[in-house]
Parts: C-alpha cells; structure tokens; sequence
C-alpha cells in the first residue's frame, strides 16, 4: 500500500505529472459541472443561419458569449466539447479498467501457475500483440451494432497485453520471495496467497501500463468514433466531433480543432503522469 | 528478444492462427445475429435462412471452423456480398496501394527519426534538444487522423485558397487523378507521387516523433558505455564516435521496435487511407464494415495480421544482420 502512495508522491513532484494530473482534474471537473453551468442550450435550432460557424470569443445575434466558437446548427462548441468529454472520458477509464482487469488476471494466472498455463498464456499474449488494434477493433463492431458499450467492451479486450505481460513478470518474480513462502508454509491456500500477498506487491507496473491504456483508449475511441462505428448519435464524443467539422475545415476550422486538440491534450497528460510512475518506479529499483 | 528462428516461426504461426480463430469466434459468439444486421430487421425468416446457408452458417460449428481455416489457408475467402467479386480480388487490388504506402512511410520514420533521434542526443540536454523532445511528445500524442486533417487543411483546402504556387499544392484524395491513365509516364509518376505526399506525411510525422524519442534515447544510453569512452580515448572525432560507435550499437534496439510499431502502423494505416480515400486494405475493411460484408471483414483482418508477422519476421531478419551477435544460441 504505502509503496504505491510513495509512487504516486514521487511522481507528483515532476512538474509535467502535475501538469497532466491538474489538466485531467480540470477537465472532468468542467466535464460534470460545465454543462450544467453554461447558460445557453448545447444544442439548438432557433435561428440556426444567424448563429452558425461564430468564431471563437464571438457573440452571435441573441447576444450569447462562445468561448470556442460554433458549429455548422449554430450549437456552442465549448459545450458540446464539455458533453463529448463525458463521453469521451467514461468510454476510455472504462475500457482501460476493462483491459486492466482482463491484463491483471492473465498475468497473474499465468505467473502464478507456471508450467504449461504460463506457456499458453505468453504465447496467446505474444500472438495478441502482434495484431494490429483498429482492423480487428472494425471487426467488432461490424458484427455488433456500434455503440458505446461495444467500444468500451471491444477496447477492453484488445488491450489487456501489456499489462498482462507486467503483470507476469511480477508475480512470477514475487513467488519466491520470502514472504510469500512464509505465507504457503503456514498453509494458506494458494488462491489467498495469490490475491492476498502477492497480487497486491505486483500491481505497480500495472498502474503505469493502465494511465497509457487510459489515454491509448481515449485516443482510439475518438477514432473509431470519427470513422463513425464509435458513439452513435444522439451521444457525441469527441471522435464525432472532429468527423463533423471536417467538411467546414476552412471556414470554421475551430469546430474540428478544438476536440482534436482536447484528445491530443488528454493522451499527453496521461502518458506525463505514466512517465513520471515509470521514472519514480526506476529511480526506487535503481538506487 | 534472443530467440532462435523456429521459434519465431512457430508463434508467426500461431499468431496468424490466433488472428483466423478470433475472426471465427467472433462471428459466432458475439450474441445477436449478424445475418439479420447484414438483411434489416424487415428481412423475413426464409430470407434468413437462405442467406444463413449460403453462408454456410446453419451447419455445425466445428465442421465451419474446419472449413474455414482451410478456405483461409488456400486463399479461397468468399465472395465479397457488396461487391459481388471474390474477396481475394478485392484484397489483391487493395495490397499493393497499402504496401506502397506502407513502405515509403517506414522508410520515411527510419531516416527522420533516426536522424532527429541522433541529432538530438549529440547536442543532449541542450535547449534545441529540450525543444524538439517537447514537440515530438505532442506530435506523438496526435492522432493520425488529426494530423491527417491539418495536412489537408493547409496543404490540400489552405494552398488553394492562399494562392501558393502548384508545387506546394497537394491532392487530398484518391491514389491517381482523373485521367492519370492517359499522361505520359514521367507525369503519371509524378501524379502518383503528389498524391502519395499527403498520406505519407501523416504517417511519417507521427512515425518520425516515436522513432526520434527511442532513437535518442537508445544513443544516450550507449554514449554512456565504456566503449565510447575507448573510442573518444583513442582520439576519435566525436562525430566518428557517435556515428560508427554510439548510433551503430543502438540499431538493434531500434530495429527491434520496429516489429512493435509495426501493429500500430497499420492502425494508423486504416485512418489514413479513409481521410485520403486512398485504395488500400484500410479504406476496403471501413468501406466492408459499413456495408456489413462480413466475408471482407474477416479476410482483410487475418491479411492485416499477417502484414505484421511478415513484418515482425523481416524486422528479426534485419536486426539480425546490423547484430551478429543475435540469431546465436546465447
């Protein structure tokens, strides 16, 4: 327990973590409040040709301020991009905890078991990571209808490798430990011994893996939403959002700007606070 | 990463095995119907059932798998049910455009991001160093459709309005332009090429960012090696140094990314060829996807699987020959 606290203190003290970290809490902070506090609709269609493709820090004819601009119905992009974060948000924790969880068992089962279950499960994982992601995530949803419990569903199962991999090497290195085989000398069953000594030291890797799955997720679902077989409509993530403003680049390029420059800012954040857990786990081994 | 060439072959194998098994369970195990996702739910049953079997999905399961893994492995893969032609056909004529495109833009990734990577780590720590290791984390953090989308925006839709000279203009879509057939050769390659800019650059770029990051750091770590400090000792030019010591002992490493990024490549491949609506693999399995033409789906997933094995298997091939060391029992 306190390993992890000392983990997530020393990555703290990297200025692009805390960057990142205070970005992230920025957002879904505006992601849950922000909706409910600007004034005006998110979407609307009272005088759409008066208020459509305002530029940003513009006010449009009904005398509302936008922050970010318009879109093509006249809807505020700020508020739209603060409702597509909700989406975009929930989609990827849940598809990065989804494969975080498949990763953790993998590993753990296959460090923990040896033999011929390890064997299968490396190979599998090895084969697993040689696929490429987007072909096989489009065969998923073209079987299903595209939503975003599939998304969530389909990116969880297909990135669950690396950690799994971490999550092995581990708990294969914690098995002969000391205190482990204190704890299966006084007979704990080995099942309690896995979850109760073990698993809980070997998670560390783990979390590192899980804050890249995090931003890898966000970044793959808004893509897979872009081409249209993420989030469907009446839900918007930001995916879609780009996809909508792609055919007004150059009179209103804000409208598919600003969502991208919200993923690429998310993904970035996520992969400082990773580097930051990364260095701080290094620095604790190496010295 | 030492391992010997069966081996790599055997998990080649069952990788591509994986692929064609995880193809198959997933059209039988995903709940619902996707026969009736294929036909509308107006469809009546008896138009279900015949499409069931002339997909042959009402026999059993084991017999199908069976069945399909030797239809995958003699290229017989179906017929394409939007397109009316074999799928081995629709897949042969998307190859050659995605391995083209494929092919120019890992050329591309290598020499940049080596030539960054190692620029970088020469003047390390150094202001420059600090600025580029900030703008390939965010190049790197763009998605390629983003960067896609700005490429066009400035170069395709911004070049046109802002009046810059033709050369600087670039084709958005498509592999050739209108009439490309009737120019004379130096011009139809010339057209190619314009209309290969685009989709390369987006690749290259976000390739070029990671590659530079590992490369730089793959350098660092071997300048700090007590061979180095033989070679400077000897009084070897730092440039000499770092080209034929440090940069020449972090290719292995290097080539061994490769086969990681391999995957993601042809990831950012399916992206890329739907904004430039470029003929490939990618844009064939969107296009399938949409039109639910499961037969093309499920082919050009294991073909994409297999691109990676190849060049997972060639990436082996290579570091093996820039480390004679490796390929070795140790």
């Amino acid at each position: 327990m306190s390993a992890r606290g000392g983990l997530l203190v020393a990555a703290w003290s990297d200025p692009k973590a805390r960057t990142g970290a205070v970005l992230l809490a920025v957002l879904v902070v505006a992601a849950v409040a922000g909706p409910l506090a600007l004034a005006h609709p998110a979407s609307g269609f009272a005088d759409v040709v008066a208020r459509r493709f305002a530029g940003p820090l513009s006010r449009t004819p009904d005398g509302v301020w936008h922050v970010l601009g318009t879109d093509r119905f006249g809807r505020d992009v700020l508020a739209r991009l603060l409702l597509g974060a909700r989406i975009s948000l929930a989609v990827g924790v849940l598809a990065a905890l989804v494969s975080t969880a498949v990763g953790v068992g993998a590993g753990a089962l296959a460090g923990y078991a040896g033999g011929a279950t390890d064997r299968a499960i490396v190979a599998v994982t090895d084969a697993a990571l040689a696929i490429p992601r987007v072909p096989f995530l489009l065969l998923l949803v073209a079987l299903v209808e595209p939503g975003a419990a599939v998304t969530v569903l389909a990116l969880g199962v297909t990135g669950w490798m690396t950690v799994a991999r971490l999550v092995r090497s581990e708990v294969r290195s914690l098995a002969v430990r000391e205190f482990v085989q204190a704890a299966r000398a006084l007979g704990v069953p080995p099942l309690r011994v896995l979850l109760a000594h073990v698993l809980p030291n070997a998670l560390t890797p783990a979390l590192v893996a899980a804050a890249l799955g995090v931003g890898s997720a966000i970044m793959l679902e808004a893509g897979l939403s872009f081409l249209g077989l993420g989030v469907q409509p009446p839900l918007s993530s930001w995916g879609s959002m780009i996809a909508s403003g792609r055919d007004a680049l150059m009179i209103a390029p804000w409208v598919s700007l600003a969502p991208a420059a919200a993923v690429a800012l998310v993904v970035l954040a996520f992969s400082w606070i990773a580097d930051a857990m990364e260095s701080a786990i290094a620095g604790g081994r190496g010295a | 990463m030492r391992t010997a060439l069966p081996r790599r072959l055997l998990l080649a194998a069952l990788t591509v095995l994986l692929v064609v098994t995880a193809t198959f369970a997933a059209l039988h195990l995903v709940p619902g119907e996707p026969v009736r996702l294929f036909l509308g739910p107006a469809a009546d049953p008896a138009t279900v059932a015949a499409t069931r079997h002339a997909l042959g999905l009402d026999r059993p399961l084991p017999v199908q798998y069976v069945e399909w893994l030797t239809r995958f492995a003699t290229g017989r893969w179906g017929t394409s049910i939007a397109q009316q032609r074999p799928v081995s056909a629709v897949l042969g004529d998307a190859l050659g455009p995605t391995l083209l495109l494929v092919g120019a833009s890992l050329l591309l990734t290598y020499l940049g991001g080596t030539l960054v990577g190692a620029w970088q780590a020469a003047r390390r720590s150094s202001r420059a160093d600090a600025a580029v290791t900030a703008a390939t984390a965010v190049l790197y953090a763009l998605p390629s459709y983003v960067v896609a989308l700005g490429l066009v925006a400035v170069f395709a839709y911004g070049a046109a309005l802002w009046r810059w000279p033709p050369i600087l203009r670039f084709p958005a879509f498509g592999a050739t332009g209108l009439g490309a057939d009737l120019l004379p050769p130096g011009s139809r390659l010339a057209d190619r090429l314009r209309h290969l800019a685009l989709p390369v650059a987006t690749l290259a770029i976000v390739g070029v960012a990671g590659t530079a990051r590992f490369v730089r750091g793959a350098v660092v770590g071997a300048l700090r090696q007590p061979y180095v400090r033989a070679a400077r000792a000897k009084g070897l030019r730092e440039s000499r140094v770092l080209l034929r010591h440090a940069l020449r002992n972090s290719l292995g490493p290097v080539l061994a990314l490769f086969g990681l990024q391999l995957p993601a490549l042809f990831s950012g491949v399916v992206f890329v060829e739907s904004i430039f609506a470029w003929p490939g693999l990618g844009r064939v399995t969107v296009q399938a996807v949409l039109a639910r033409d499961y037969p093309v789906v499920m082919a050009s997933t294991a073909v994409f699987a297999v691109l990676v094995v190849a060049g997972n298997l060639l990436a082996d091939a290579l570091a093996a020959l820039a480390d004679p060391r490796r390929g070795r029992p140790a």
